[in-house]
């Protein structure tokens, strides 16, 4: 039931954006005026624009339910799959990456902060939230690089031929926002948890205030942070096209950009159904997540 | 007289707030004896959980302990390393919450939460730890506790949980069971049976229970002996018989006629008048004073110390000063006293 709500939602996603797409004004070829007639037809025909929108749409999706995502028509006819499967790797690394290191350096902040309400440490923990919300990650990005590639000279400024070593600053200046994100939630939400009556019961059974934070709060305050931090994966994982860009990575965020510039249908098309298709596993991964932390949301989901 | 397990001397407790430094917990003295069943009354806000919190050593943030001591096991509680508290915490002096909706860890389950607290107190391994929360829930009165044990708090229905609550507080068996108002969240059927669980405990295991509540009827099932607070003081205290019969205080003749018995019409159900004082800079005399028809001018003035009125029972009134007038209690308590006192000469004289 789950699989076929999530297959119906690609689906509309995929109709929509073919039609909106198809709607964009201008043409695939950047050099259209020069074009005769002739050639024009030609091409259309070699693409098969010559036919009607709504066959167009008709035989794309005959040719999705095959695998076959269509060719670019901005990089030499070369078919979308493989162009998105070598951008696609380092994106989705970072990303994942980035969430990872983000959310947990996050939530340890936000505990932090939580236990030492109102003193210093606190004030420090949301300062830091607060200064990583507000700041945008190229900023943050160009410092790491003046920092510790420029000054300390110890990782690489840009590139991807370093192995793991070059995903590290890129993965810091990404893990800035789920970092400053999941701060704030936890803290928020463990301040809360922490004057709850369970809390109380587990300091009157002589547990130690580090103790009840991470084995009794933790759990509880993470709940509503696991909302927001499914659709952050996606788009931390779908790229970004800045933090890509000065870092030189080879990514799927500045990919999609030129194909929208460039009006290169297939690769618009196919980027948009991974990402939704990305965002559907997501959400549907976080309810899973959701019934595995919170055992209340288990029992509601089987009746 | 057995010995006793906890001595409460001069407590002052007060919270600072806005409005100004709030005295919650004003020189109250008591002692816990071995075994028995000390009722602390009193209307909300009157001091008697920020007493039990003292014990614990869990006041909030804002309490300050301005005096007092309290004795345990030779030691001064409110002297000690959080280290020492925390083993004596749960270990040697439990606590039971009053509202067990929200006392469990609603993402863990029950049976971790009990373990957990054995182990935090004995050193045995995981297996040991789990065969004891088992036995545990087996006391409480929790059916299958072999399923039971893997199942969280909302699978549980109200009385389940309290039950579940008292297991945890007996894990490492207590000598001190403190019990604050354990009855009030729940329905009450559901009361009967959680009193009767732990006065049945109380007699398995020895510990000395301290029972906060504000329901006299609570008291008159559990309790030996009862002290009656208000604005933050032992007003009266003594054996439960003597309290309930034998009321000296007009606050304790105030709740006691306050309470509906089967004979009371239902319109005329009694209110003490007024409302309690606030307790930032309390004024002089007994607290009381102000709602009392039968204050003396020194209860204005003076606070009255504890008379003695026999050797085990107290009360804080100027009334019972040999230069007081004589004064009648009303009616309905006069009939106790009376009935009680029948009943008393009939016991010594079959003895």
């Amino acid at each position: 039931m789950r699989l076929f709500y999530m297959a119906l939602t690609l689906f509309i996603i995929a109709s929509v954006t073919f039609f909106l797409m198809n709607a964009l004004p201008g043409t695939p070829y950047n050099n259209q005026d020069r074009l005769t007639a002739a050639q024009l037809e030609m091409l259309n025909k070699k693409y098969g624009f010559d036919q009607p929108l709504f066959q167009r749409y008709i035989n794309y999706l005959k040719n999705l339910l095959h695998g076959d995502f269509g060719i670019s028509l901005q990089f030499s006819d070369q078919p979308v799959a493989t162009l998105l499967a070598q951008r696609m790797g380092p994106s989705i690394q970072l990303g994942l990456q980035a969430v990872l290191f983000g959310t947990l350096v996050g939530v340890f902040l936000g505990v932090i902060a939580a236990m030492h309400q109102n003193r210093f440490l606190d004030v420090f923990c949301s300062l830091f939230a607060i200064t990583g919300r507000s700041v945008p990650n190229f900023v943050v990005a160009v410092l790491l690089q003046y920092i510790f590639a420029v000054t300390l000279n110890w990782l690489p400024i840009g590139l991807w031929n370093d192995g793991f070593r070059s995903t590290i600053l890129p993965t810091l200046a990404l893990s800035i926002s789920p970092m400053a994100e999941s701060c704030r939630f936890i803290r928020t939400e463990m301040v809360e948890v922490l004057s709850s009556d369970y809390i109380e019961l587990a300091r009157a059974k002589g547990m130690g205030e580090i103790r009840i934070a991470f084995s009794h709060g933790l759990r509880n305050a993470l709940i509503p942070l696991i909302t927001v931090l499914g659709p952050m994966t996606v788009s931390l994982m779908t790229g970004s096209l800045v933090v890509e860009n000065i870092f030189a990575v080879p990514g799927i965020g500045e990919q999609f950009t030129k194909s929208i510039l460039s009006n290169d249908y297939y690769t618009i098309m196919a980027v948009t159904i991974l990402f939704s298709a990305l965002l559907v596993t997501v959400i549907f991964l976080t309810d899973i997540l959701y019934q595995i932390i919170d055992p209340r949301v288990r029992v509601e989901g089987a009746k | 007289m057995p010995e006793n397990v906890l001595e409460v001397k001069h407590l002052s407790v007060s919270f600072d707030t806005y409005a100004g430094r709030v005295q919650a917990v004003r020189d109250i003295s008591f002692d816990l004896r071995k075994g028995e069943t000390l009722a602390l009354v009193g209307e909300s806000g009157c001091g008697k959980s920020v007493t039990c919190r003292s014990v614990m050593g869990l006041l909030a943030k804002n309490a300050k302990v301005d005096g007092g001591e309290i004795l345990f096991e030779n030691k001064d509680l409110l002297r000690q390393s959080n280290r020492v508290l925390r083993s004596i915490r749960g270990g040697k002096i439990a606590m039971i919450f009053q509202d067990p909706m929200t006392s469990l860890d609603p993402t863990m389950k029950i049976g971790k939460q009990i373990a957990e607290t054995v182990r935090l107190h004995k050193p045995v391994t995981r297996a040991a730890a789990k065969q004891r929360a088992l036995e545990l829930l087996a006391l409480v009165g929790i059916e299958e506790p072999e399923k039971r044990y893997h199942q969280y708090p909302h699978e549980f229905s109200g009385g389940q949980r309290q039950r579940i609550v008292i297991a945890i507080a007996l894990a490492a068996d207590p000598q001190i069971l403190i019990a604050d108002e354990p009855t009030t969240a729940l329905d009450v059927t559901m009361q009967a049976q959680i009193l009767d669980l732990i006065k049945d405990i109380q007699k398995k295991t020895g510990a000395s229970v301290i029972f906060i509540t504000h329901d006299l009827g609570v008291v008159a099932n559990v309790a030996d002996r009862v002290a009656v607070m208000y604005a933050g003081r032992i007003i009266e205290i003594g054996l439960a018989d003597e309290v309930f019969y034998d009321p000296r205080h007009p606050y304790t003749w105030g709740l006691l006629a306050s309470m509906p018995t089967l004979a009371t019409d239902s319109e005329t159900l009694y209110a003490i008048p007024g409302t309690p004082p606030t307790l930032i800079n309390p004024a002089p005399g007994d607290a009381f004073a102000p709602r009392n028809p039968w204050a003396l001018e020194a209860d204005r003035l003076v606070e009255p110390p504890l008379f003695p009125v026999t050797e085990t029972h107290f009360a804080a009134t100027w009334l019972l000063d040999e230069r007081a007038p004589k004064i009648e209690p009303p009616e309905n308590i006069a009939l106790r006293a009376r009935a009680f006192r029948e009943k008393q000469s009939e016991r010594s004289a079959a003895l």
